[in-house]
């Protein structure tokens, strides 16, 4: 009787099992694996090569490159989406003309694909006649090849995250601001809290596990969202907007060197459950949960 | 010597208490009035519990004494001083909240220091103060706690520091007690009451217990529909109710109210007049009005029976030693234990 609940049970999970098995940990182990071996080509099957990869990748100075693009990729997209969400959120936390139009409007970015997103952007960037140089024509400014040039393309990538995440984040911190009960504003009204005062002793603290939250998330969003790259400019010019993700993809589906983009792909692993970790040890002392 | 200690740490609070004037205070909404020319003096120094069932307005008027709310019309004077247009801080008055409003993340200290911190008192004076007050509620132990370490009365204590630490003239308290239960409610009551009396605090409570009101009022406002129904001390708001709502709010159970119609000596009196009569002060006894017997309720010393004259219910308190009543009974009560009111629900002198 009991040998067949177990088995029902069993059966029960089955699916789900498959797939997460199928798609998410023998993936996972297997890119691990595959990381100490060299790519089969032709009829050279694959050998075990040690660490061999991961010396080629310390001296790869596209993957040096990609790694600093990432970095102030992130340095840049994690602050900017916090700071923006948080304020459109406390912007749009009370009652004002509008509101639900606001709100949506705020919302409206995360609901698109990415790739339509980096299309519309796309347009925004066209030198010469793309939004943004007739705004600068307006000004007699000379047109800019904002995602052509190397010195523009990865902050011109950077903008499009922050405003496509931004809107998503937003909604964590409404509902989060929505929880601080009202008669906290008013018992610290009548003993003549300024606005900003309160936000930094009451409401900052507050709402901290939402930021941690958000932070872990927009962290991993910096190393996977690479949708627009493909769309707007391809990792150029030469590399200057190039994403770890972006080149593990190069390497493995446009080079085929399977055994260069799993280790690469572990390199992205840890990292993440470096920062993912640290995250959460570091700012918990600090976070206050009910 | 507990008591001398004491003594000393209220000397130390000096309070110059102030009274509260509201003229023709009016509050309306899109849809609706909630407060409709409210003119009501609260003497400095004294207890004053708003008093009426939920959504006669009573919290309403408190935010609007405290400046959450601004009045549509009418002024509100402190100590002779028009506050009606002035933000909640520069009212000179601490308020205490239903839920108590504690900051879930700052310890019991740093709660109740918060003001203090706000205001830039020197580091100095805020401990000394804290410390005193801290001492004074019974807080010494807690001060490190957070708000969900304590029990709700512990809760209650530090929402009272924080406004008596303010030092302010005014406390305005909005339901305090009622998120605790029976035994802690009836011992905060005497606290707070004590709290008040020592420290001379014009305190304004709203609530909608009557016995609440009874017990710890100096001076009861009985509100209804957004308008003062009376304004008395609990003795006279229970010995003269100016209207048939307070009657009927006032004591448990409440007064009888019997249509004159139905009472042979009261037939003379204009149509739509009641009789208004205490369960306490009717007498069953061989002469009187006649009434149909309909239950008996047992409470111990007392019992209830619930009986019937003409249409109107009515509920006679009598020791239960008494023993149980007949089917049918004659009523009858002192001359001075009648109550008239007319047709429109006003007292009749």
């Amino acid at each position: 009787m009991i040998k067949r609940e177990w088995i029902h049970a069993w059966l029960l999970l089955l699916p789900a099992l498959v797939l997460l098995f199928g798609f998410t940990h023998i993936p996972a182990v297997q890119t691990f694996i595959d990381s100490f071996w060299s790519t089969p080509r032709g009829r050279r099957p694959s050998t075990f090569v040690g660490w061999d990869n991961y010396a080629r990748m310390t001296a790869d100075p596209v993957f040096l490159r990609v790694m600093t693009n990432n970095l102030i990729y992130a340095a840049i997209t994690i602050p900017a989406s916090i700071a923006i969400s948080l304020w459109m959120a406390l912007f749009v936390h009370r009652r004002i003309m509008g509101l639900g139009f606001l709100r949506m409007a705020y919302f409206t970015p995360t609901v698109l694909p990415l790739i339509a997103v980096a299309n519309i952007w796309l347009f925004f960037y066209l030198p010469g006649f793309g939004l943004f140089d007739q705004i600068r024509g307006l000004f007699g400014l000379r047109p800019v090849n904002w995602i052509g040039q190397p010195s523009t393309a990865l902050y011109s990538i950077t903008a499009v995250t922050v405003w496509n995440q931004a809107g998503f984040f937003m909604i964590f911190f409404l509902a989060a601001l929505q929880t601080i009960p009202e008669n906290l504003r008013e018992a610290a009204a009548l003993e003549g809290t300024s606005r900003w005062t309160f936000f930094w002793r009451v409401t900052w603290p507050l709402i901290m596990p939402t930021t941690l939250f958000v932070s872990v998330n927009a962290t991993i969003n910096a190393f996977r969202m690479v949708d627009h790259v493909f769309v707007m400019t391809q990792g150029g010019p030469n590399n200057a907007s190039a994403l770890l993700l972006y080149y593990i993809y190069d390497q493995g589906f446009r080079f085929w060197d399977t055994a260069y983009a799993a280790t690469l792909t572990v390199v992205m692993v840890v990292i993440l459950a470096i920062i993912g970790i640290g995250q959460f040890f570091l700012l918990d002392r600090r976070v206050h949960y009910r | 010597m507990a008591m001398n200690a004491m003594t000393s740490i209220d000397e130390q609070i000096a309070i110059a208490a102030a009274g509260l004037r509201l003229e023709g205070v009016r509050k309306a909404y899109d849809t609706a009035v909630a407060l409709d020319n409210v003119t009501i003096d609260i003497p400095a120094g004294a207890f004053t519990v708003l008093l009426g069932p939920s959504g006669c307005g009573k919290s309403t008027l408190l935010r609007l004494i405290a400046g959450l709310d601004r009045p549509t019309s009418g002024k509100i004077l402190l100590g002779g001083n028009d506050i009606t247009r002035k933000p909640p801080a520069e009212r000179d008055l601490s308020m205490v909240f239903q839920s108590y409003a504690l900051f879930p993340h700052l310890t019991v200290a740093e709660n109740i220091i918060f003001g203090l911190r706000v205001r830039r008192v020197d580091k100095a004076e805020r401990w000394e103060r804290l410390n005193r007050v801290a001492r004074m509620m019974g807080l010494d132990g807690l001060l490190d706690r957070r708000p969900n370490q304590l029990s709700g009365g512990q809760q209650q204590r530090v929402a009272l520091a924080r406004a008596v630490i303010s030092e302010r003239p005014v406390c305005l308290m909005d339901e305090p007690l009622s998120n605790l239960d029976a035994k802690l409610r009836a011992e905060m009551r005497v606290e707070i009451r004590d709290l008040q009396q020592r420290l001379g605090l014009t305190m304004v409570y709203v609530t909608h217990d009557q016995v609440e009101a009874m017990t710890m009022a100096d001076h009861i406002v009985v509100m209804n529909q957004g308008r003062v129904e009376q304004v008395a001390r609990p003795r006279e708001l229970y010995a003269a109710p100016e209207t048939t709502f307070c009657a009927r709010f006032i004591g448990t159970p409440p007064m009888n109210l019997i249509s004159a119609r139905d009472l042979p000596a009261y037939r003379h009196l204009p149509e739509g007049s009641l009789v208004g009569v205490r369960p306490e002060d009717m007498i069953v006894d061989g002469e009187g009005v006649e009434a149909v017997v309909e239950g008996v309720e047992y409470l111990g010393a007392d019992q209830l029976i619930a009986a019937r004259i003409g249409a109107a219910k009515i509920i006679v308190r009598q020791p239960a030693r008494t023993g149980a009543p007949d089917a049918k009974v004659r009523l009858s009560w002192p001359a001075e234990a009648t109550h008239l009111f007319d047709a429109d629900g006003r007292r009749l002198h």
